[in-house]
């Protein structure tokens, strides 16, 4: 993995986060090179496959982190892309004509984190919801706790029980942490 | 950054044909259809009886598990886990305790590696005898259906006895398995195992010797071998194809690498060849739960010592782990910020692509009547698809 | 959501769509007046249970056992048919996100009475192992009344045949009102309905 990573360093302006285990590590490339780079590992370094696309909400810092996964049938490695947006207008790349799924991953995306992929064919029909009329459901701000509370009546008499509490007063009294 | 050109391309959505010109009648197949698998819908436009355009639309069991599972501790997660995939829980709960040994770094005991190899084999051909069913079933040949899943039933059965419950089992969990084996669950496997081979045989008379079955699945929805890098298909589907790509020859997980069994391929990559090529790795399950069952050790520990699991922070990380489910590879994507709770879990499942982007690309000019057996020949499960 | 001559106003339809739909209000279902022959009418409903196929959450996984030679469903009666109009039971399998729900009120409506609802699983009662999801309702007796509940994730084959059993003493002893109770309250129903499905493009009642 290090040559590739020697070889990609060379051409685009990548950094290497982290090698988490011999066959899977994450590089991160700037939203604007983030085509050409994963278009070249699928064109030159055989990294044909493209396990999914997700997205990651660090609220703290106020961005998104999209996650590509490749991964490479003959050498058996895994190449995670990670491209930072812009939490407040978070747009990216359509990147739909690189593979035939990767236009279903962008629609839910669009759908669940509210990330806009202009271009992309029917990215604005319902995947997941419909008639969804709250922030997108897997946001970090959305409480979805709260949002159950105001929207779907509950049977009475449902307990819930503190697990740590239970723990250690009732089922294991005396003994320590 | 290069500007995206207007001619149209391989990936654009194709066209959707015009209501107003009378050609074309556009009817819903499902949610409500008994020729659906799970709960999900096709949207065809027809003319006369072939689909001339095709729209998959999931969403119907969307309950949100990435969301639940960022507010719950990680010993909470491990009993939601299984219910992402229904008729297969058993690889979630491997995977979701796979990338948490890895993350925090936990070694798993031998015996609990083997352990879980039997469980999930039992899985895999559990899950097989159900698709078996609803295969046959969906071509017209609805007693091949009752045989398979009362055998399935004895499966569960023994997982009953292994597990303590009948579907999700909540076996697998962090650091190990949840018990050992039974007294004499060896010879009640093998007994089941006699009675499964003897079915299958019995199958392949019926079903895969049946001229009307030959029929109507031989030359019916062809990938090419463009199409399986392009879609991202795995697992049968690609090596109905002629690829040898099987995880657990490829990356072995667990003890797979000692177990012995070939990786099966077939090249002709339509409807027929994918059940044969399931059917006879239906055959290897059979084959390698009988050397799980021998090569076992006897003793030993079968769980790792964990933290207090009510404190747990696992440690900061980033992972993706996957295995060989029976529809090809499912991924747990996990990120963990050193907190009690998740960052983010991301569940790749292999219905994702098979059951949107490829099967609205093959469904376009076949038999309306043969689109069923098309969804069940690409074997799809709508809950790993919306989680 | 009403005309003046109690007829519904459909406002969810698309105006030229207004006249494929009915817009009548249904009524509830008056018992016969001999009280035998209600009672035979009542032993034939419970011996010809006809489940509709619409698996709707995981719960229809245990329905494939049920239905096949081991635990053999058919010997009471009980057998699946693939569309609304043949039915009289509606098993609900489990959880029923807001997109299903609008799909289960839409077949429970087209089923011709007498129906029967069953729910399974826990997640019907109170929400279950999805009390906190945002995409599943929690009390599906708020948006369809249910005759029997099952509990249990998931409930076995047996405890099936036993709800099964319990519906069918129910329809005999004459005490299974689900389907007039949706009646006499349906504009309690609909509010409810209309509380969780946002996008209603379908008439108030399906005929």
């Amino acid at each position: 993995m290090k040559s590739l990573i020697n070889r990609l360093t060379e051409q685009f302006k990548v950094s290497l986060e982290k090698q988490t285990k011999s066959d899977l590590c994450f590089i991160r490339v700037n939203k604007d090179d983030a085509e050409q780079l994963i278009r070249h590992c699928r064109d030159h370094e055989s990294y044909t496959h493209l396990s999914f696309l997700t997205a990651i909400d660090r609220i703290e810092d106020n961005k998104f982190t999209l996650t590509y996964l490749l991964h490479n049938y003959q050498s058996h490695q895994s190449l995670g892309v990670h491209v930072e947006l812009d939490r407040e207008n978070p747009v990216m790349h359509s990147l739909h004509r690189l593979w035939g799924q990767m236009a279903t991953y962008q629609r839910e995306l669009k759908e669940i984190y509210g990330i806009e992929f202009p271009g992309s064919p029917r990215l604005n029909d319902e995947f997941f919801l419909e008639g969804w009329d709250q922030i997108p459901p897997m946001r970090k701000e959305f409480s979805t706790v709260e949002f159950c509370e105001e929207r779907f009546p509950i049977r009475e008499g449902r307990q819930s029980t503190d697990a740590k509490q239970t723990m250690k007063v009732e089922i294991y009294p005396g003994r320590g942490e | 950054m290069p500007s995206i050109s207007q001619q149209p391309h391989k990936f654009d959505p194709p066209l959707e044909p015009d209501l107003t010109s009378g050609k074309y009648v556009k009817i819903w197949h499902g949610p409500q259809h008994p020729g659906i698998t799970g709960n999900m819908s096709l949207e065809l436009t027809i003319c006369g009886d072939e689909v001339a355009h095709c729209k998959t639309h999931v969403g119907y069991l969307h309950r949100g598990f990435e969301k639940l599972m960022e507010r719950r501790t990680f010993i909470q997660n491990f009993p939601v886990v299984c219910r992402i995939a229904v008729p297969e829980p058993a690889f979630n709960e491997y995977l979701y305790a796979a990338a948490i040994e890895e993350i925090a770094e936990i070694e798993v005991p031998e015996l609990a590696q083997w352990l879980r190899v039997l469980n999930l084999e039992l899985m895999r051909l559990a899950s097989y005898l159900m698709w078996l069913g609803g295969s046959s079933g969906s071509f017209g040949m609805t007693t091949v259906y009752q045989w398979t899943v009362t055998h399935r039933d004895y499966i569960l059965d023994l997982f009953e006895e292994m597990t303590g419950a009948r579907i999700y089992h909540m076996y697998i969990t962090p650091g190990g398995v949840r018990a050992k084996l039974p007294e004499g669950f060896k010879g009640r496997v093998l007994k089941v195992m006699q009675g499964v081979e003897k079915l299958l045989y019995e199958v392949e008379k019926v079903v895969f010797n049946n001229h009307v079955f030959k029929l109507r699945s031989q030359g019916l929805g062809i990938i090419s071998k463009d199409m399986i890098d392009e879609y991202g298909i795995v697992g049968p589907n690609q090596r109905a194809c002629g690829f040898e790509r099987d995880l657990r020859k490829d990356q072995p997980y667990l003890v797979y690498d000692q177990l012995d069994f070939e990786v099966v391929t077939e090249t002709e990559s339509d409807a027929y060849t994918r059940a044969w090529v399931r059917y006879q790795e239906m055959h290897q399950s059979v084959s390698m739960i009988r050397q799980v069952l021998d090569k076992m050790p006897e003793g030993g520990s079968f769980h790792a010592d964990l933290p207090n699991v009510l404190h747990w922070n696992v440690p900061a990380g980033e992972t993706y782990v996957k295995a060989e489910c029976t529809r090809g590879e499912y991924g747990y994507y996990m990120v963990t910020d050193g907190s009690e709770y998740l960052q983010r879990i991301h569940i790749r499942g292999p219905s994702y692509t098979h059951a949107v982007s490829v099967m609205e690309k093959l469904a376009v000019g076949i038999n309306i009547a043969d689109v069923a057996g098309l969804m069940v020949s690409l074997h799809t499960y709508p809950p790993e698809i919306e989680r | 959501m009403k005309n003046e001559d109690n007829t519904f106003a459909n406002n969810g339809l698309l105006p030229e769509e207004m006249d494929l739909f009915c817009n009548a209000r249904p009524v509830p279902y008056e018992p016969y007046s001999i009280e035998v022959v209600e009672k035979f009418f009542n032993w034939m409903r419970a011996n010809s249970l006809w489940i509709m196929a619409f698996g709707t959450g995981c719960g229809a996984i245990e329905l494939n056992p049920l239905m096949t030679s081991r635990f053999d469903a058919n010997r009471y009666g009980i057998q699946v048919r693939p569309t609304p109009r043949q039915s009289s039971v509606f098993v609900i399998g489990g959880y029923s996100s807001v997109k299903t729900l609008k799909r289960i009120i839409r077949s429970y409506e087209q089923m011709q009475g007498p129906k029967f609802v069953l729910a399974l699983g826990i997640c019907t009662i109170n929400g279950g192992m999805y009390w906190d999801s945002y995409n599943t309702i929690k009390r599906l007796d708020h948006y369809i009344p249910v005759d029997v509940y099952i509990t249990g994730c998931m409930p076995r084959p047996e405890a099936l045949l036993s709800g099964f059993f319990e519906l069918k003493r129910k329809i005999k002893a004459g005490e299974c009102d689900g389907a007039n109770r949706y009646v006499k309250n349906l504009d309690w129903y609909k509010d409810n309905q209309k509380r969780v499905i946002k996008k209603w493009d379908m008439p108030d009642y399906n005929w």
